[in-house]
């Protein structure tokens, strides 16, 4: 049995990366991503890992050297936050439609300007079309987890895309969690070796990356958006999987303190610990208030949303980006549109907090969550309000 | 032993690179990867930069790559190359792919190099990946309809360079990007131009057989964006090199050799004069051209400590 020690999650992602024996890791280092590359260049370094560690000299750069591995047929990994993802952003493009399965773990973290270090989900937002599967993790534990996972999803003969590991920036990326690290033997029962169909080999030439013209530009692209609708399958089959062998399940939303609640906060990421704590209190006062964790952004799971709201009146979102002079955060308003044909839905309520490293405390959520509710039966002179903003 | 056919013309009949590309008639860009795709042979892995040669070589459903070839952006050709590269190395050491020795070949254009890709390059040079990374350098980016690029010559006229009344075109001197390779202390750079041929597989060759990083140079006549007639790109190549616009030379080691041993350089004006972007040039211009040309060649013929060497055509 594996045992459960207290580790930085930054370290115990990269030893998630060595137990997935990947062949390769290219990586440019930013705060607060940069513990899990150090610790992949120690494992290097020491031998406990024998991968080939390409220290480029961009997260461009970065992203396709990945590429490049990844067309050879080598297990890829890397990692980046805010200005490093954002470098990559034509690449990350490439990398899902040219199917190469690779794992990159994302530090949540804010974009410049100004420039910040801490915490928020802009950096994942603006890449959320760029056809990745794309995995919000809560702890330490999870972040481990869907690392080993992601191989396996992405690596699928049904899948063949990318997988983004987001994880809260210093939030989860540099505190100590007891978590318990899978066994090698464990690991290589539930993660087959890794055998892309296609590779560039001379034995086998193919042509990679051929100019699309409009004749086939379209079916390229709804071929790659069936594929990654399809993908969930793979998603949910992996977790279930991982569940047996290990004895830790996942899905889509997670649901927490829901029965018979008639209001619901929904969150990502790590905000959703302290949720769980002020919905715990709230619990506690008599009030019916339960807490969806979303936790598959991409594909998104629309079934087990619309189930999962079903019996609900009012839907409280908490975004932590801004979609600037849209109509709210991104999660909110794709909620609000996979809401919208239902028969019965329940209104949704969308915040935007926890910008670049702005806490929202257990007191927060409530008083947000009380806001909500105030909003669904008052109204709102917005589209939607931020949270914690000193006027 | 067994005999071989020797002839003196002969090169390999072999053809990595397939005819019936869309390269534009008489295009010595097409002619360059010709040329060094038989060099290189069939054990190698080519990485496209954006540009011409992609474009031209890649109209899906059809290729003109027999050797396995993948095109990503404009500016990671290097980048990728260099991922390419260490994931074989990792299988291999792994024991999960056999040993084979595959050669990594990058191609970019002027732009891809000299501009836009040139800090991937610079990564992947100093980090001594071992690869080849062929510049195919037509002086300007002409995928995009010949606009200036920091490889373009003083007093070219391009779409975003356009002689006119207040300008000469290109009022900046063409970027020294062989010399920029060679400062990463790689063990082999060297330029070359498919009017000399022999020449230009003679590098290739030598280029991956080189353990570590190697750049080769290539200047490569496009009559479309020089306006020069199509069944002239050997002939405007040629004098390129004969006027020391554009040298032959090697850099093994840090030492700058000569391909060539012109005693007496060619007046610039006979290169001018054959190519349209050149054709407002004053008198005054090309004997400022000229100046700067024989200055530079003779800078490189101290460098070489005068050892040119003949190239054959
Ligand atoms: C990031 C990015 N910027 C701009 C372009 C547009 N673009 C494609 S090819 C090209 C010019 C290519 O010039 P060069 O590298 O010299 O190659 P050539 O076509 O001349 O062979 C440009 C500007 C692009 N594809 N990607
Ligand atoms: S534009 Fe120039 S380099 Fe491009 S294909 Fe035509 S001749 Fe060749
Ligand atoms: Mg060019």
């Amino acid at each position: 049995m594996a045992k459960r020690e207290g580790l930085e999650v930054s370290v115990a992602v990269a030893d998630a990366a060595m137990l997935s024996d990947v062949d390769v890791v290219s990586a440019y280092p930013i705060t607060p991503q940069t513990h899990i590359v150090e610790h992949l260049a120690e494992l290097v370094a020491n031998g406990e890992l024998n991968a080939a560690y390409i220290p480029v000299e961009s997260e461009h750069s970065a992203m396709s050297a990945c590429v490049g591995a990844s067309a050879v047929g080598a297990r890829t990994f890397t990692a980046t936050a805010a200005q490093g993802l954002e470098l990559m952003h034509e690449v990350l493009y490439v990398a899902s439609a040219m199917r190469y399965p690779m794992v990159m773990t994302v530090a949540n973290r804010a974009l410049s300007a100004p420039i910040s270090i801490w915490g928020d989900h802009s950096d994942a937002m603006a890449v959320r079309d760029t056809g990745w599967i794309q995995i919000f993790v809560e702890n330490g534990q999870e972040a481990v987890d869907n690392v080993i996972c992601g191989f396996r999803i992405g690596e699928d003969k049904r899948v063949l895309l990318p997988v983004m590991v987001h994880l809260d920036g210093f939030a989860l990326t540099h505190v100590i969690e007891p978590i318990e690290l899978p066994e090698k033997k464990d690991v290589e029962r539930f993660l087959p070796p890794f055998k892309y169909p296609l590779p560039l080999d001379p034995e086998k030439p193919v042509t990679m990356g051929a100019l699309g013209s409009p004749f086939i530009y379209t079916e390229v692209k709804w071929a790659q958006e069936i594929n990654l609708e399809k993908a969930k399958d793979v998603v949910l089959e992996s977790w279930q999987e991982f569940g047996k062998v290990f004895g830790r399940t996942y899905s889509p939303i997670e649901q927490y303190r829901t029965d018979g609640a008639k209001v619901l906060l929904l969150t990502m990421g790590s905000y959703s610990e302290t949720a769980m704590v002020a919905v715990d209190k709230m619990r506690g006062d008599g009030k019916e208030i339960g807490l969806l964790k979303l936790r598959l952004w991409r594909p998104f799971p629309y079934e087990e949303l619309r189930k999962a709201v079903k019996d609900i009146d009012v839907l409280i979102v908490l975004d932590r980006a801004v979609s600037f002079g849209g109509p709210g955060g991104p999660v909110c308003s794709e909620i609000k549109a996979a809401l919208y044909a239902e028969e019965k839905r329940p209104q949704v309520i969308g915040f935007v907090g926890g910008l670049g490293g702005r806490d929202i405390s257990m007191a927060g959520f409530e008083e947000m969550i009380n806001r909500g509710i105030e909003i669904a039966r008052t109204g709102s002179e917005r589209e939607f309000e931020i949270y914690g903003v000193r006027e | 032993m067994a005999t071989a056919v020797h002839g003196p013309g002969k090169i390999t009949e072999l053809e990595p690179f397939a005819p019936g590309h869309r390269a534009c008639s008489g295009c010595g860009e097409a002619l360059a990867v010709r040329l060094a795709a038989k060099a290189i042979g069939n054990n190698a892995i080519i990485v496209n930069a954006t540009g011409c040669m992609e474009v031209v070589a890649s109209p899906f459903p059809y290729t003109s790559w027999r050797i396995p070839w993948i095109h990503t952006l404009f500016e990671n050709a290097a980048a990728v190359a260099s991922g390419a590269e260490a994931g074989l190395k990792a299988m291999e050491k792994k024991g999960k792919i056999p040993k084979r020795n595959t050669k990594i070949v990058a191609f970019a254009g002027d732009g891809g190099t000299s501009d836009i890709g040139l800090q991937a390059l610079s990564g992947a040079l100093e980090r001594g990946h071992d690869f080849v990374y062929i510049c195919l350098d037509n002086e300007a980016y002409m995928n995009t309809g010949i606009q200036r690029s920091s490889a373009t010559p003083y007093g070219a006229s391009t779409t975003t360079s356009p002689a006119g009344k207040e300008s000469l075109g290109q009022t900046t001197w063409k970027k020294n990007m062989p010399a920029i390779a060679a400062a990463h202390d790689i063990p082999y750079v060297a330029t070359a131009c498919p009017s000399y041929h022999r020449d230009l597989m003679k590098k290739v060759t030598k280029a991956v057989e080189t353990p570590g990083p190697a750049y080769i140079h290539i200047l490569s006549v496009c009559p479309t964006g020089w306006r020069c007639p199509t069944d002239d790109a050997i002939k405007v190549g040629r004098l390129a090199i004969r006027t020391g616009i554009f040298p032959l030379y090697e850099v093994e080691n840090g030492q700058y050799k000569l391909s060539l041993s012109l005693t007496k350089l060619e007046p610039v004006e006979n290169y001018l004069k054959t190519q349209g972007r050149f054709r407002h040039l004053t008198e005054n211009t090309i004997k400022e051209i000229q100046e700067r040309v024989t200055r530079e060649y003779n800078k490189l013929v101290e460098l070489s400590g005068k050892s040119g060497g003949e190239a054959s055509s």
